[in-house]
């Protein structure tokens, strides 16, 4: 028996998510009494995995995991649970790990809950809390099947530091050629990305047009933020699709979501609940986006923006 | 080209969400159901599929009576025909070893899912239909276009998008973007008209068990009042010292 977790890599290095699950992972094999073992692929160092538990792990270079296809890294992970005896294997929500999970649930016939919050509520039956409804909601899922797959929701558990030794083994199962190929990738790289962002600065209509999100741009910069907007926004085509945040956009899971000229219509709230603190900046003391808020300023964004730019820079000055 | 285009029949996106029987069910009083969005997008992109490629368009839901009025509205649009698989939905795993086997049955070329329903948000079922089916499976689809057997995909990646080239049979998680908003569909008269006439099967579910299931649920704790903040450096100052996340 163990518990495995797969800690997803890019361009060798561990990503927040990957460090995430180690943690979580951890905690669930103290919970169950059983052992941690983490699975992986490229990546070169693995302190930060081993500085938040993992004891082993099983790391892949293989040339059959260069592929787009998904299938492939399924077949990766299925092969670690089956090599490990896995009870419970975990994965973030990544656009990755949102990809590959479902897959591996299928192959293990494990059953499967995305949008886990939080560590089990019992082991025995096996009933974990997750996000349901777009965030309306929490529902406490009984996975009923001897092997589970778990999705664990972004920046839904947080960090736990157990430092320990580990033990890198080479881990080459062998695996099947893709069958789907990569013609070409578009991917701002200088600009952080909403999945992976602490902060993101957010903008709506209330911005009037496009041309008007240089201060967005401003005040992302300064607080090394996502930038993001409301739906319309990104219909107008004032923003690309790749910003909208809600319902059927992406979910917003920062510690900080600043809403700028975004009124809070429930479907644009349904992307942004698992934010931990939101300011609103609006004119309309009514705006039901205040009610979702922790912090508010009623008022102009063309005056209160810039203003906030300019402080900030000076906060940052003085603060590091 | 045969196209099947998977929906599930969920509450209105301005719904509010409240449950019943000491919070075991979903409260359905009041509640309008529509077409999952995600699946309202693909729907729109398999029309496209049929009147430009000539491609026969199925559409199918597992759950009870009640999703048939959400069929027809996708029969409405522009749907040939529908099927229902007569089960509650509640579980990912067991919808979508239904859909396999009504895949498996009409051998259907290509299948679109939505990347995720708004209501279970599990977004499970087109990668493990995928897998049961094991067909090729590409997910947050924002474009497809298809010439004979091969596909070219366009998908979604965290801070950007990538080109993928893969072949039918081919299942995909597709989602906003995959037609512009202004070419969705609004069912008009005739189309209405004509949807009573166009096939609904109703189809037994397969033998299957469920692997999950949803004991209760619980609405998030009520939060306490914003704070209302009259200059931006009181505001610095408390996402500083209070909030601590700046
Ligand atoms: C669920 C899932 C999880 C994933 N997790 C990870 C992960 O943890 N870590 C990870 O790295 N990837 C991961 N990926 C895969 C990722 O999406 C890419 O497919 C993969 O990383 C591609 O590897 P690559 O960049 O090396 O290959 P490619 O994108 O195919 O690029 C290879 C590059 O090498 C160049 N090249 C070729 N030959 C030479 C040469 N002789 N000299 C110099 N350059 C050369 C090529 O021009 C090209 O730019 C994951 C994918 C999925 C679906
Ligand atoms: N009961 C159902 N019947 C048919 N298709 C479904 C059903 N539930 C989910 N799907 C499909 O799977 C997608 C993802 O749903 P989910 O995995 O529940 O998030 C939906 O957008 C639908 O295309």
């Amino acid at each position: 028996m163990s518990i495995l977790v797969f800690a997803e890599s890019s361009e060798g290095k561990f990503k927040k998510v990957a460090l995430e699950v180690t943690s979580y992972g951890k905690k669930l094999a103290e919970q169950l009494d059983t052992n941690l073992v983490v699975v992986s692929a490229f990546a070169e160092n693995t302190d930060p995995l081993a500085k938040h538990g993992a004891e082993r792990i099983l790391m892949g270079n293989s040339d059959a995991l260069k592929t787009s296809d998904v299938a492939i890294w399924a077949d990766f992970i299925v092969a670690a649970a089956n090599q490990e005896n896995a009870e419970v294997v975990i994965i973030d929500s990544s656009s990755n790990g949102a990809y590959v999970a479902p897959l591996v649930a299928a192959k293990l016939q494990a059953g499967f809950t995305s949008n886990v919050v939080a560590l089990p509520l019992s082991t025995s039956p096996f009933v974990v809390k997750r996000n349901a409804f777009s965030t309306k909601a929490f529902s406490k899922t009984e996975i009923k099947t001897s092997k589970k797959v778990i999705g664990l929701a972004k920046n839904s558990f947080g960090l736990f530091e157990s430092p320990v030794q580990s033990n890198v083994e080479d881990f080459s199962p062998d695996l099947g050629v893709g069958k789907i190929k990569r013609t070409s990738v578009d991917k701002a790289t200088d600009e952080v990305s909403i999945a992976d962002a602490e902060i993101i600065v957010a903008g709506g209509r209330g911005l009037k047009s496009g041309d008007n999100w240089g201060m967005i741009e401003d005040l992302a910069e300064v607080l090394g933020a996502a930038k993001a907007c409301s739906k319309p926004v990104s219909d107008l085509g004032w923003r690309p699709h790749t910003e909208h945040v809600g319902q059927t956009g992406k979910q917003a899971a920062t510690n900080l979501y600043i809403a700028i000229g975004i009124s809070g219509a429930i479907q644009h709230l349904a992307g942004v609940n698992s934010s931990k603190v939101k300011v609103v900046i609006n004119t309309d003391e009514e705006a039901p986006f205040f009610k979702a808020a922790e912090y508010g300023i009623v008022g102009d964004a063309f005056e209160i923006v810039p203003k906030l730019v300019e402080k900030l820079k000076e906060f940052k000055a003085e603060n590091g | 080209m045969k196209i099947l285009v998977c929906i599930s029949s969920v509450p209105d996106t301005t719904s509010k969400i409240n449950f019943t029987d000491n919070d075991t069910k979903f409260d359905t009083n009041g509640v309008q159901f529509v077409i999952n969005p995600h699946d309202e997008y693909s729907l729109t992109r398999a029309m496209w599929f049929k009147e430009k490629q000539g491609a026969s368009l199925t559409v199918v839901s597992v759950g009870n009576q009640s999703v048939e009025t959400t069929l027809r509205k996708a029969l409405a649009i522009g749907a040939d025909d529908a099927i229902r698989i007569n089960a509650e939905a509640t579980d990912g795993y067991f919808v979508a070893q239904q859909l396999a086997a009504v895949v498996k049955n009409g051998n259907y070329d290509l299948v679109i899912a939505g990347r995720e329903s708004i209501d279970y948000n599990g977004g499970m079922v087109p990668g493990m239909l995928a897998t049961l089916l094991n067909y090729n499976f590409v997910n947050a689809v924002t474009g497809i276009e298809i010439t004979e057997n091969k596909a070219v995909v366009t998908r979604e990646i965290d801070g950007g998008k990538e080109v993928l080239e893969t072949e039918l049979p081919l299942v995909v998680g597709s989602q906003k973007g995959i037609v512009r908003e202004e070419e969705l569909r609004i069912p008009n008269m005739r189309g209405i008209m004509m949807a009573r006439k166009k096939p609904l099967n109703v189809a037994e579910p397969i033998s299957a068990e469920a692997a999950t299931e949803a004991q209760n649920f619980e609405k998030p704790a009520v939060k306490s009042a914003c704070k209302m903040v009259d200059n931006v450096d009181e505001l610095i100052d408390l996402l500083h010292n209070e909030a601590k996340v700046i």
